[in-house]
């Protein structure tokens, strides 16, 4: 996994809320079975005003005007900027690997559906949870003035403006920031744990013979 | 509704926000929070997730992460392959391959099984599931065509695959379904899907502790699809994020265990990523003779166990919700998300009067999308489909409900499609032989092959731009049964009402 320390980027805004993970990638790219090559597709029926398919070219496609992404003064944003309840609905990590594969590295929202949370630590995408307030503010701030960039540092949990106006504190569970700091491979770190693991297995298969 | 925090973040018992100075360490506050759970729990005993949780603990470390055992690891087609190629790439096995029940069901097609999968990228993916099960092995496969195939949620329980006590994961957010065996049941993601493959565990925190009790009696025409859209609507689709909960109260031990995998199927749609319930008498009489349930000496010692798997009289929860089910109505989703929901009896909701700028922002965009005017009666709302289906509402009961309904009528002749997709071949097999197939039929609904369909679309079944549908399935997300598709979830026997009326109709009036 790519590390995650101290990025820097443009700012995109989506405002809305609770926007779901059909959404961020829709079903019909599912299909594949790599983990790679989603970005095209992400957001795609927002994205464009044709109808997505897999293998289309995305040189073909129309894109839509009016999607946010599409807008010149967000090309080439890394932050996504969204609104609370950021990612409910369906467990694919597919729309993780969506958002990285565009070249989003950090998101910020009031909140975010569990599991879509989960899957981003997984994948070097830090998703950063701000009070509703401060999200406000950065949606102000961010249509105020084109190319808004924010630094985020990991290490020191925060998030600050370019002219280093506004800085904000994150909050993030240790364990993940550990592992996002260092690109770190789950499995690997519980395999060190090998012999507990099977340990607790033997006894409870023991105890509960109806389990294997 | 308040603004919630992420999943970890809120996890310590109490919402932390970033301080401008004199921020709370984390590792002690997580630290706080168990000694403080531990202690309520001496007093007045444990919830079922206390024990579920318990249970499966291989190790914790200082800030509360976890390593947690996995029983059951529930495989399907879409989010396994890329799980499989990191085990290979890393030159790993399946932990232990004997948790492992697969089978193909998201892509697969409803109709002319004889010709295969026509779709080449489904019918890859597909065959990449059959050849990673042939290479690590499974404890079962129910690959497309087997006659016990069907929807992971489906041949889970009914083949005895899911039990009370277990830890069950699969790729596949509706996992909460099997909660209903007082399971500790949840969706992950691909990487997790890799993670349990390798190790047979998980890192996790604990979550929170919702108790939804429902009090009461359901009046009749009133079902478990009902009551759980209901509570969604009222604590929202983020209402449980966080949390763990457990369905409870004189209503829901009233379900059979059909109903109560519905309430759990939706948790996670009230933003629960598990929903449980406690073991009595309904889960061990439907456990009893299924082919992987425990049977003889063993069965007994079993249910002796699983007896125990019920919430301690006075637990606490950190969050409790009470419902009356005698107030309950019919109920129908008129935007894209599922807490946007309504009685029957109700009208689609009018922007002008929600004060919230961000949630009447939310309405105006959700009735574009759904074509619908403000203050327009539910009864009013006419379709193009009906769709009786998905892991929410495609078991025997569910078709049972609406072959009641349907029976001896006749679908509107406005009615483009009405479709029954049982949910799993064992399925469809009991009802053919209790005639329902015939009463679907005669009613002119089409009667087709098990599998996920049109809930997610992604096979051949789907929503035509600006068609709407009468779905019993889970999301009414913009898209999700097809582009530009327009969603209306109901229950079984509504579905089957609205496709007699071709528009959605009290079913109270019907039966």
């Amino acid at each position: 996994m790519q590390p995650f320390r101290i990025h820097t980027g443009l700012v995109a805004p989506l405002d809305r809320a609770n926007v779901d993970t059909d959404a961020i990638i829709p079903k019909q790219f599912l299909k594949s079975i790599k983990r790679s090559g989603f970005g095209p597709n992400l957001f795609d029926a927002w994205r464009y005003t044709d109808r997505g398919e897999p293998g289309m070219d995305p040189a073909t496609r129309r894109p839509n005007p009016d999607f946010v992404l599409n807008q010149a003064r967000y090309q080439g944003a890394s932050i996504l900027l969204a609104r609370q309840n950021f990612g409910c609905g369906s467990s694919r990590e597919h729309a993780p690997w969506a958002l990285a594969d565009y070249g989003f590295r950090a998101l910020i929202a009031p909140s975010y559906a569990d599991i879509f949370f989960n899957n981003c630590f997984k994948n070097g995408l830090l998703p950063i949870v701000l009070a509703g307030r401060e999200v406000d503010r950065l949606f102000a701030d961010v249509a105020v003035f084109p190319g808004y960039t924010l630094t985020i540092d990991l290490e020191r949990q925060s998030v600050v403006t370019a002219d280093g106006s506004l800085a904000y504190a994150f909050e993030v569970d240790p364990f993940r920031k550990r592992c996002l700091l260092n690109g770190w491979d789950d499995i690997g770190l519980t395999l060190q744990h090998a012999d507990e693991i099977r340990a607790f297995e033997a006894r409870r298969l023991h105890d509960q013979p109806w389990l294997a | 509704m308040a603004a919630r925090m992420g999943a970890e973040s809120d996890r310590h018992g109490q919402v932390k926000r970033p301080r401008q100075s004199g921020r709370r360490d984390p590792v002690e506050s997580a630290y706080d929070h168990r000694r403080r759970a531990q202690r309520r729990r001496a007093m007045s005993g444990r919830t079922l997730y206390d024990k579920l949780w318990d249970s499966h603990v291989v190790r914790e470390e200082g800030d509360g992460t976890a390593l947690v055992y996995i029983d059951r690891h529930l495989v399907h087609e879409v989010t396994s392959p890329q799980a499989y190629e990191g085990l290979r790439l890393a030159g790993r096995k399946p932990w232990r391959a004997g948790s492992i029940v697969a089978t193909a069901d998201h892509n697969t097609p409803t109709t002319h099984w004889d010709e295969g999968i026509r779709d080449p990228i489904s019918r890859t993916q597909v065959e990449t599931l059959d050849a990673n099960i042939a290479a690590f092995g499974a404890k079962a496969y129910f690959p497309f065509r087997d006659r016990r195939q069907g929807i992971v949620h489906v041949i889970g329980p009914e083949s005895g695959a899911t039990l009370p006590g277990m830890t069950v994961v699969c790729g596949d957010s509706h996992t909460s379904t099997h909660g209903a065996f007082a399971a500790l049941a949840f969706g992950i993601g691909t990487s997790e899907v890799e993670h349990v493959l390798a190790t047979q565990c998980l890192l996790m925190k604990k979550a929170k502790s919702m108790q939804i009790r429902v009090d009461g009696t359901l009046p009749r025409g009133v079902t478990a699809k009902d009551l759980v859209l209901s509570i969604i609507g009222r604590i929202g689709t983020a209402g449980g994020t966080g949390h763990a909960i457990e369905f409870a109260g004189e209503a829901v031990r009233a379900l059979s265990m059909e109903g109560r995998m519905t309430m759990c199927n939706m948790a996670i749609e009230a933003g629960a990523r598990a929903g449980m319930v406690g073991v009595d008498d309904t889960t061990i009489d439907y456990l009893k003779g299924r082919p992987f349930a425990p049977a003889g000496a063993i069965w007994q010692r079993a249910v002796e166990h699983w007896r125990s798997l019920a919430s301690d009289p006075g637990a606490a929860f950190d969050t409790t919700h009470v419902f009356d089910a005698s107030t309950m109505r019919p109920q129908v989703t008129w935007g894209t998300s599922p807490e946007m929901v309504v009685s029957i009896e109700d009208r689609v909701p009018d922007p002008d009067r929600e004060r919230n700028a961000e949630r009447r922002e939310g309405i105006v965009r959700a009735l574009e999308y759904m074509g619908l005017a403000p203050n327009v009666p539910m009864t009013d709302i006419h379709i193009d489909k009906v769709f009786i289906g998905s892991c929410t509402n495609s078991r025997i009961e569910d078709l049972r409900e609406a072959a009641g309904v349907v029976r001896g009528r006749h679908i509107a002749a406005s009615v483009k499609l009405a479709m029954v997709v049982p949910g799993s071949g064992l399925v469809k097999a009991q009802a053919e032989a209790e005639g329902l197939d015939r009463t679907f039929r005669d009613a002119g609904f089409e009667w087709r092959e098990p599998g996920c369909s049109m809930c997610l679309a992604m096979n051949d079944d789907r929503l035509e731009p600006g068609e709407r549908c009468a779905s019993t399935s889970n999301r009414n997300f913009e898209g999700r049964q097809g582009a530009g598709g327009r969603t209306h979830l109901v229950s079984p026997a509504m579905a089957a009402a609205a496709a007699i009326a071709g528009h959605f109709v009290d079913v109270r009036r019907l039966c």
